[in-house]
């Protein structure tokens, strides 16, 4: 179940990829700023995390928004590790603020049904982990739909099938990639709002994160939205099984086992379609 | 001027400059410097910064000792082996005379060998894992329980509260958090049982990794052993994180029975509320009847009012305790001094159970002793042994569905 809320920030990983070719270092650490905030608005306004997602998610929106136009765009056609050393370099001071901000001590919330559990025969489910699952479906349906339906998504996929092409109709695509890279944060959002309802919060937790988003989009698929639900599925079901029927210690080996193996026989992820 | 009075001048100004350096030398020796190196960032940055607590409340106590002032340098290990060998260097290069530090047993290996390498004492505040003071080292001193030591007191003192308690577990689950420590832990653990005539036999051994997010699979594989107890060696977040789980998955074992940090911390308690009750934790802690630690308590709840005492604050203390101390005797900042001084150390009223801080030839204070404690209302009562005790053992633990 947390592997959909995992695919969920996965998926604005992969939407950032796939339309504006950047890949995004911070993703992680975005997501801790999304935590936080999570944990600030629960504590001065006592709201659920998911209804707190809408506004964390519009705060996230913006905070892509701007730093796309201000700070990626120009090195939009700049060589990838200029790309990789900018964004590290965002993570870094994103990581710093919050440790100086809220210290190193992990930080959660109590909601009223933290501790509640479904039993389903011998299975008991974590009532916390089901209502997030259930809204990162919601958002990812919403997500879909927006690309799908709407002139806008249009626009932007038509983004991602060619620049050249979207530029000729006129497209404003420095305004589209900057929405797109405002979605993915968005999406970072609400999945960091559904987590704060699971896990606790450090600064220090966004890079396990960040690669964890990488692994999640590989596996799905690169630039792939249902690839990216269904890698996060993936994950977290392995990592389950294998920390059940092994041993749980070597449960992320299983996650980078599964990764090995799409690797090998999928270069381009479950979900994904071949470079040309 | 007079030829005199100039002659008379310039005869004392001499005499202040050859004198000055002696000066400068008496004026260096009435501090040591002593770097200290803590996790205080990375993943075990809260128990770095509790640690820290021991540190700032050391200077105050060790003044009401007549101890000389220390200079304290702090190093952040960032929770990282390589880190903290790169923090210990540098602390070194920047003038440290003497380290403290670094409670964990993977970056205080680390540290030691450069302690060794360059010559410079090391007090180990905190770190269990038994092969740091078996290389023959001679600058690397340990006022903290190995790993058997601190497994065999456990033992013991749990006999102690199943007997005071009348009721004992029959079969235990154990886990542990697969870094340095629990390793070192689960490795000794099965030796160490064997010397005693323990009441339950322990049906499944689950590792796990301690920077786990997660830990919902392990603990459904333990309540799947249908084990009477669960047996932890885990660090802070790892506590937390399982005890949710134990209520999730709706399983109340008769006993919590904890070899390690995390679930006697204030944040554990402070996170879980009337959740954290119960857990019984068989660590190094200290003796309520010594003095100075009546003195390390006051002293701690003046700048602390909001946080117990604990191993963190305890350990660190004594380290620092140590090499104050030794520098007294020594009356040097010389690294070789100083660590015979800390051989020769023979301190009766300290903080920790036993008889008191001594280093054998090894650097390892081998005559301490450890308490079983418990978490009782948002407070920590020692149970075990008899003789360091203020309260009664609590056994079975209140399920956590009836709080």
């Amino acid at each position: 179940l947390t592997g959909l809320v995992y695919g969920l920030m996965a998926l604005g990983l992969s939407v950032i990829f796939g339309v504006v070719r950047v890949v995004n270092f911070a993703h992680g650490e975005m997501m801790t700023v999304a935590m936080y905030l999570t944990l600030v608005l629960f504590s001065a306004l006592k709201l659920d995390p998911l209804v707190l997602l809408v506004p964390i998610a519009a705060v996230l929106f913006a905070f892509g928004y701007l730093l796309q136009r201000g700070l990626i765009n120009p090195f939009i056609n700049r060589p990838e590790h200029s790309q990789f050393m900018l964004l590290v370099a965002v993570a870094l001071i994103l990581v710093n603020v919050q440790l100086i901000v809220f210290g190193p001590d992990a930080q959660g919330i109590r909601t009223a049904y933290s501790f509640d559990s479904f039993q389903l025969g011998p299975v008991i489910v974590d009532a916390a982990k089901v209502y997030a699952a259930a809204a990162a479906l919601l958002v990812a349906g919403a997500l879909f739909a927006f690309f799908r339906f709407t002139l806008l998504g249009k626009s932007i996929r038509a983004c991602a099938d060619n620049y050249q092409g979207a530029l000729v109709v006129g497209l404003n695509v420095k305004h589209l990639y900057a929405l797109t890279f405002g979605l993915g944060a968005a999406c970072v959002g609400a999945a960091g709002a559904m987590l704060m309802a699971v896990i606790d919060v450090t600064p220090t937790i966004g890079p396990a994160y960040t690669l964890l988003a990488f692994v999640i989009v590989i596996t799905g698929g690169l630039g792939s939205m249902p690839g990216a639900l269904l890698g996060g599925l993936l994950i977290g079901v392995t990592e389950a099984l294998g920390g059940v029927l092994f041993t749980p210690s070597a449960k992320s080996m299983f996650a980078f086992g599964l990764l090995v193996l799409v690797l090998l026989f999928r270069p381009q992820g479950i979900l994904g379609r071949k470079a040309h | 001027m007079k030829r005199r009075q100039f002659t008379q001048a310039a005869a004392g100004l001499a005499a202040a400059t050859t004198l000055a350096p002696f000066g400068i030398v008496r004026a260096q020796a009435r501090t040591l410097k002593v770097g200290v190196l803590l996790p205080r960032s990375g993943i075990q940055a809260g128990i770095g910064q509790d640690c820290h607590r021991g540190v700032q409340v050391a200077t105050a106590v060790l003044k009401q000792l007549g101890l000389p002032g220390l200079e304290i340098m702090n190093g952040d290990t960032e929770s990282n082996v390589d880190v903290a060998r790169s923090r210990a260097e540098r602390l070194i290069s920047e003038g440290a005379q003497l380290l403290v530090g670094a409670f964990d047993s993977g970056q205080t290996t680390a540290i030691a060998q450069v302690a060794e390498q360059r010559g410079i004492p090391l007090v180990i505040n905190i770190a269990a894992a038994p092969p740091i003071t078996e290389q023959g080292y001679k600058f690397v001193f340990r006022n903290f329980p190995t790993a058997p030591m601190i497994l065999g007191d456990a033992f013991a003192n749990q006999l102690e509260v199943f007997a005071a308690a009348g009721a004992a577990p029959k079969t235990a689950v154990f886990m542990h958090v697969n870094d340095t420590f629990g390793v070192a832990m689960q490795k000794g653990f099965t030796g160490v049982m064997s010397k005693f005539t323990m009441p339950y036999k322990v049906v499944d051994t689950i590792a796990y990794d301690p920077a786990a997010r997660d830990l919902s699979v392990e603990v459904a594989k333990a309540k799947a052993s249908g084990a009477d107890a669960l047996i932890m060696v885990s660090r802070l977040n790892d506590a937390i994180l399982i005890t949710r789980e134990l209520v999730k998955q709706r399983w109340s074992p008769m006993a919590v029975l904890s070899m390690g940090p995390g679930w006697y911390e204030d944040q554990y308690l402070k996170t879980l509320g009337k959740l954290s009750d119960g857990p019984l934790s068989f660590v190094p802690w200290y003796d309520p009847n010594k003095k100075l630690a009546g003195q390390l308590e006051a002293a701690h709840r003046k700048a602390f009012p909001e946080i117990n005492l604990n191993t963190n604050h305890i350990y660190t203390f004594e380290a620092l305790l140590v090499a104050a101390d030794a520098f007294k005797r020594a009356g040097s900042t010389d690294p070789k001094a100083l660590a015979d001084a800390i051989r020769a150390t023979s301190i009766k009223d300290n903080v920790s159970p036993g008889p008191g801080v001594q280093f054998n030839a090894k650097g390892q204070n081998d005559a301490m002793k450890n308490s079983a404690i418990q978490n009782r209302g948002g407070k920590l009562v020692a149970v075990a042994p008899k003789a360091a005790a203020n309260a009664k053992p609590e056994l079975p633990m209140r399920p956590y569905d009836k709080r």
